[in-house]
């Protein structure tokens, strides 16, 4: 399947959990926040939620700004 | 003791500081340490996929026992874009509700788009956020943004980045004077008398980034406008002499000089 992540085309094989999409992509344990679709995902869903075919995902932490 | 109430919590300091455009973390944390801010702001980004991970996160750096953390929507051109990040914000800080809201009309003078800013207040405040909202030096518009239920309201001095200090007290103070919530300057101090001009000119803080961070020695210019706002906040309630053209009023006594 297709993902969209920060606006970057990802392939991976289906079923996938968010949880094991931000272990995957190396940000287990790091200080992020996630939205599905536009929809804020609660770090307590990651494991429930699985991606399907066309998700689109943003992944962000903080950074240093006014 | 002078504090400065923000959403129903005390503040010792009355400058907050930003976070970008340092060198690097440490001279980041050196600086804010310095300017004595226990009000922090930090941006959303996009996380960089790939990078190590054991890359020092900002967030390590500023613990939320020490600094309260203002999330900004830096960056955003949009109310759904501001709206959108400080959702993210909220879910990254577990719940935390103090924000700023800055909605930027044009990539040129990063010159707040005010019809934006007030449908984002708008949202943020029925979601339940706490809005410092920063705008432009219109007081018609900063008394909107307090009747939406904004916490905080901060006019520009002058443009982001800029330096080029208080342009229009004028307007400052009239925003100042039919304020019920604090009034913030957010952008445009170059120097430490320009924030010494804003404190004296009534601002309940003043919020700073570039001032410091561009300054020759960051954290010497951190604890300059530390002293700078401490200065102008004193000197506000000691309350100036009144202006005279002339001044027929000699300090030292007229009496008994020798002759």
């Amino acid at each position: 399947m297709e993902l969209w992540i920060s606006g970057e085309s990802k392939r991976f094989e289906a079923p996938l959990p968010v949880s094991d999409l931000v272990e995957r992509l190396g940000l287990a344990g790091r200080r992020i926040a996630v939205e599905l679709n536009a929809e804020i995902l609660p770090r307590s869903r990651f494991e429930s939620t699985m991606l399907a075919d066309g998700d689109r995902l943003e992944i962000v932490t903080a950074v240093g700004g006014g | 003791m002078d504090e400065l109430v923000i959403a129903g919590k005390p503040y010792s300091s009355r400058l907050l500081v930003g976070t970008g455009k340092y060198a690097d973390f440490a001279q980041t944390k050196a600086a804010v340490e310095e300017s004595g801010a226990q009000i922090v702001t930090i941006a959303i980004r996009r996380i960089n996929i790939g990078q190590n991970p054991d890359e020092p996160n900002l967030l390590d750096m500023l613990p939320p026992s020490q600094y309260t953390l203002l999330p900004n929507t830096a960056g955003c051109y949009s109310a759904e874009d501001a709206v959108r990040t400080l959702m993210l914000a909220r879910e990254l800080l577990g719940g935390h509700d103090l924000v700023k809201l800055e909605v930027l009309g044009d990539p040129k003078t990063l010159y707040p788009n005010i019809v934006e800013t007030l449908d984002a207040a708008r949202t943020l405040v029925r979601e339940g956020f706490k809005v410092m909202v920063y705008t432009s030096d219109d007081p018609i518009v900063a008394k909107q943004l307090e009747e939406i239920g904004c916490v905080a309201v901060m006019p520009l001095a002058s443009l982001i980045g800029s330096g080029m200090g208080i342009l229009n007290p004028w307007n400052l103070a009239i925003i100042i004077e039919n304020a019920n919530i604090p009034v913030l300057v957010d952008a445009g101090v170059g120097t430490a008398s320009d924030a010494a001009i804003a404190m004296e000119l009534g601002c309940d803080g003043i919020l700073m980034n570039t001032a410091i961070a561009a300054a020759r020695n960051p954290i010497l210019m951190a604890s300059a406008m530390k002293k700078a706002v401490a200065a102008g906040r004193e000197a506000y309630l000691a309350g100036r002499m009144p202006r005279k053209r002339y001044s027929a009023s000699p300090s030292s006594p007229v009496s008994g000089l020798i002759e």
